[in-house]
């Protein structure tokens, strides 16, 4: 079935197509229709799920954990100061290997406070252990969180599912919607790997010494350090496994092939312009146009973040003459986490790319086709060796 | 549920005994019951039981002789404060021999082994 | 119709938690966890946030407690609680028991909030704080329960200066379906409150007052003593709120017809944690126990009679 609606309107019928049984959360700037439009599938019984109006968005997430944990589908949305307020809740549940998706409506934070979009709240929760991937359009919201809860709960790791606020929240675009027979066949009921009750009591997430100790069985048991590295080496293994589940997908919707990233005229691409959720589709035009000129560029875009799809992106990129990256997100006092992540995947490698790294869209600040136009052809303009400095940064429309 | 190859590492733990060790080795008093005092004991019959029912470690059993688990008792005298008749008196622990000890944490060890199961 | 109060003769030798845990010798907290998972039994999942009971829980792999336990961060007890019972609701499971036991620190200060939150959505679960009167777990600092006077790790000079937070008194406000105060001297009324609680529908919060010997500066063995103490001269009150009705419990009620109570220096004087009051501290706090009862005297003293 096709349909013409917002994002958010995409994401909440992918949860309920998903058949989420606790969606638990608290409005926020622009995830609000999102979870609107959730309670009002749940209290109209189109939906069978609690629906659970916290009190704050640590709380939401707390919800989730106490729901993943006793055997029940969970979601919740937020964005920007939400997701941040969540923060040590994102630990928690990555630590504690609960499958669980979130919506991650990207938006800027403060000080000082900013409604509209840019990346900086997901971006800056990298490395709390979650799973995130970016959507790039309406089509892929819905696919992705489908895809986000097969992935969760076979790898045990939960799933940020990030798109930009405004741009793809509250605009409106056609999408296919799948059957719900075809997404059950898909995605199996839920089941927690403890079933907390009297057949075997459990106690989770105790506390875990820096050493290894042995058990009331003589058996040894791992210490902390264990723990973490089992959550590096399985959440590498999601590359893998996402591949896998989105080839599956596209046996029951016909859509996806390309989970990871997205290539577009990459194939004898001299430049690549890299970049994070809805800008990629963006930078789709601008590169019909520079070809046009003769200019040899492709885009890529990049659908998920962590884990790092290190071995992907060497293979895409390496040998190409420049990156283009364009970032709604930086660390102050260093770059766009994006580049230097690229920096690192292809350090060492024979071939290597000269780097440009531009800012843009902070907070909503408007770019266009123009923009990213002129920023690749500044960077394609410059010496080769001179390369952008890891720190530095082209700004885009500073002074507008 | 997670692949084989996952081992999804996790801190679930399990009940038993002895978190802490032999909580026994504490213990600087030692409670030594007088069942010629102790009501239920005394009485041969149910009654009292206070010392079970305020013991915090669950070391004090409920019988009609109330016996106390030294592995893991931790010597915090409750239980003879609140003996109503104080047939409970609270034993400095260098009174006892060691061979006396070693009877004492071996025949808690009993009761702990037989937890485990 | 009153249930028949449990006694220890015939309260349950099923026990729920191991000996040789990490509690400290004479834990008030521990008299009452024993006695109050025998209310609870073993078809009950327990959410528990950072406090001295996750270390009495145990390290992984071991653990004291027989139940199923979800350890949750500090902030969030409340609402873990409430996305358990929310899964076990879509699950069909009206069997299965939450109960959310949290320490005063992660109920009065930090996880107030949560908390409040559950109780004004009426969740279905029981709220345990223990209240030892401080961060006991991180050493003794001051928290909302802290009573003015008590020197504690980060009021060491003078005490604490502040009166403590009437934690029960904010959760009645919200109206939830029952509201009770119990002591680590009455386990078997903590008992028999629980087990009453858990048989109304909705969020019903107890408070318990659990001496802690480290934290109070006082001896191991007087932990129960005292907790008596600070019952019979009206300190610490017994009660149950239900249908917004406040009924003093037996200990308490009976206080209801003595013309005077024990002064309080006794109560004081037994623990370190005072030794910085002087007598017009201690005269202040006689004052605001007298003050309550004369209230309690002149709105109750009809149906205690």
């Amino acid at each position: 079935m096709q349909v013409f609606d917002s994002g958010n309107v995409a994401a909440a019928t992918s949860v309920k197509l998903a058949r989420v049984q606790v969606v638990a959360a608290y409005p926020i700037t622009p995830q609000t229709p999102l979870t609107e439009k959730l309670s009002q599938y749940v209290d109209s019984q189109v939906m069978d799920a609690e629906y659970v109006a916290v009190e704050s968005e640590h709380s939401a997430m707390a919800v989730c954990i106490g729901a993943s944990s006793a055997g029940a589908r969970a979601f919740t949305a937020t964005s920007s100061h939400g997701l941040l307020y969540m923060a040590e809740q994102l630990h928690w549940t990555a630590g504690a290997r609960l499958p669980m998706v979130m919506c991650v409506v990207n938006r800027a934070v403060g000080a000082p406070f900013s409604i509209w979009n840019d990346q900086q709240d997901s971006i800056s929760q990298r490395d709390c252990g979650w799973i995130q991937l970016y959507a790039s359009d309406h089509q892929e919201i819905l696919d992705t969180v489908i895809k986000a809860y097969r992935l969760s709960e076979r790898i045990c790791i939960p799933v940020m599912v990030c798109y930009d606020g405004y741009y793809l929240s509250h605009t409106y675009m056609p999408y296919r919607v799948p059957e719900q027979s075809a997404v059950d066949a898909f995605l199996p009921p839920y089941t927690y790997r403890h079933t907390l009750g009297p057949e075997k009591p459990t106690s989770l997430n105790t506390v875990t010494l820096p050493g290894g100790r042995t058990d009331i069985h003589g058996n040894f048991a791992p210490g902390y350090m264990e723990l973490r590295e089992s959550l590096d080496s399985e959440m590498k293994k999601a590359v893998a496994i996402y591949s896998e589940i989105d080839a599956e997908y596209l046996d029951i919707a016909g859509r996806g092939g390309d989970p990871i990233v997205q290539c577009y005229l990459c194939d004898d691409a001299e430049y690549v312009a890299v970049a994070l959720g809805s800008m990629g589709r963006q930078l789709h035009d601008v590169a019909d146009g520079l070809r046009e000129e003769g200019i040899k560029i492709g885009v890529l875009s990049l659908a998920m973040f962590r884990p790092f799809p290190a071995d992907i992106l060497r293979a895409q990129l390496s040998g190409r003459k420049a990156l283009i990256v364009f970032e709604k997100a930086f660390s102050p006092g260093q770059s766009g986490a994006l580049r230097s992540e690229l920096q690192a995947a292809l350090y060492g490698e024979a071939s290597q790319p000269e780097l440009f790294n531009y800012i843009l869209g902070l907070g909503g600040r408007s770019y266009s086709s123009v923009d990213f136009r002129s920023s690749i052809i500044e960077s394609i303009q410059r010496k080769p060796g001179e390369t952008g400095r890891c720190e530095e940064i082209g700004w885009i429309g500073l002074g507008r | 549920m997670a692949d084989d190859d996952l081992r999804v590492l996790t801190s679930d733990s399990y009940a038993g005994p002895g978190d802490a060790g032999r909580t026994g080795a504490w213990r600087v008093l030692r409670p030594v019951i007088d069942y010629e005092k102790c009501a239920p004991a005394k009485s041969g019959k149910a009654a009292c039981f206070l010392c079970w029912l305020y013991c915090p470690d669950n070391v004090v059993s409920k019988t009609l002789e109330p016996k106390i688990d030294l592995v893991y008792c931790k010597g915090c005298g409750i239980c003879a404060e609140e003996c109503p008749p104080h047939a409970i008196a609270m034993v400095e622990e260098s009174k006892f021999s060691d061979l006396e000890a070693a009877d004492m944490v071996q025949a808690g060890a009993v009761t702990a082994g037989a937890d485990r199961d | 119709m009153e249930a028949k109060k449990t006694r220890a003769v015939n309260l349950t030798e099923e026990e729920l938690v191991y000996p040789g845990n990490r509690a400290c010798a004479g834990c008030g907290l521990n008299i009452l966890y024993r006695i109050g998972l025998k209310a609870i039994g073993r078809d009950a999942i327990l959410v528990v946030p950072p406090s001295c009971l996750t270390v009495m829980q145990g390290l992984y792999p071991i653990t004291s407690t027989q139940l199923s336990v979800l350890n949750v961060t500090f902030a969030s007890t409340a609402a873990a609680a409430s996305g358990v019972r929310a899964a076990l609701r879509a699950q069909d499971n009206d069997h299965t028991k939450v109960v959310a036991w949290a320490g005063d620190g992660g109920t009065s200060d930090i996880g107030l909030q949560a908390l409040s939150g559950a109780i004004e959505r009426n969740e279905d679960f029981l709220y345990i704080c223990y209240d030892n009167e401080a961060y006991m777990n991180t050493g003794v600092q001051r928290s909302g329960t802290t009573p003015r006077g008590a020197v504690t790790a980060n009021t060491s000079i003078g005490g604490k200066r502040e009166r403590s937070k009437d934690v029960a008194s904010i959760i009645a406000a919200h109206s939830p379906a029952y509201v009770a105060s119990c002591s680590a001297a009455y386990p078997l009324d903590f008992h028999d409150k629980i087990a009453k609680a858990l048989g109304i529908k909705g969020l019903k919060y107890i408070h318990a007052h659990t001496p802690c010997p480290p934290g109070w500066q006082m001896e191991e063995k007087v932990a129960v003593s005292i907790a008596r103490m600070a019952v019979s001269n009206g300190l610490y009150v017994l009660y149950e709120i239900e249908d917004g009705r406040m009924t003093l419990s037996e200990p308490s009620a009976k206080l209801l017809k003595k013309k005077s109570l024990p002064r309080v220096e006794e109560y004081l004087q037994a623990q370190g944690r005072f030794k910085e009051l002087g007598s017009d501290d201690i005269a202040a706090i006689q004052s605001d126990i007298d003050s309550k009862w004369a209230a309690y005297r002149r709105d109750m003293a009809g149906a205690a009679a």
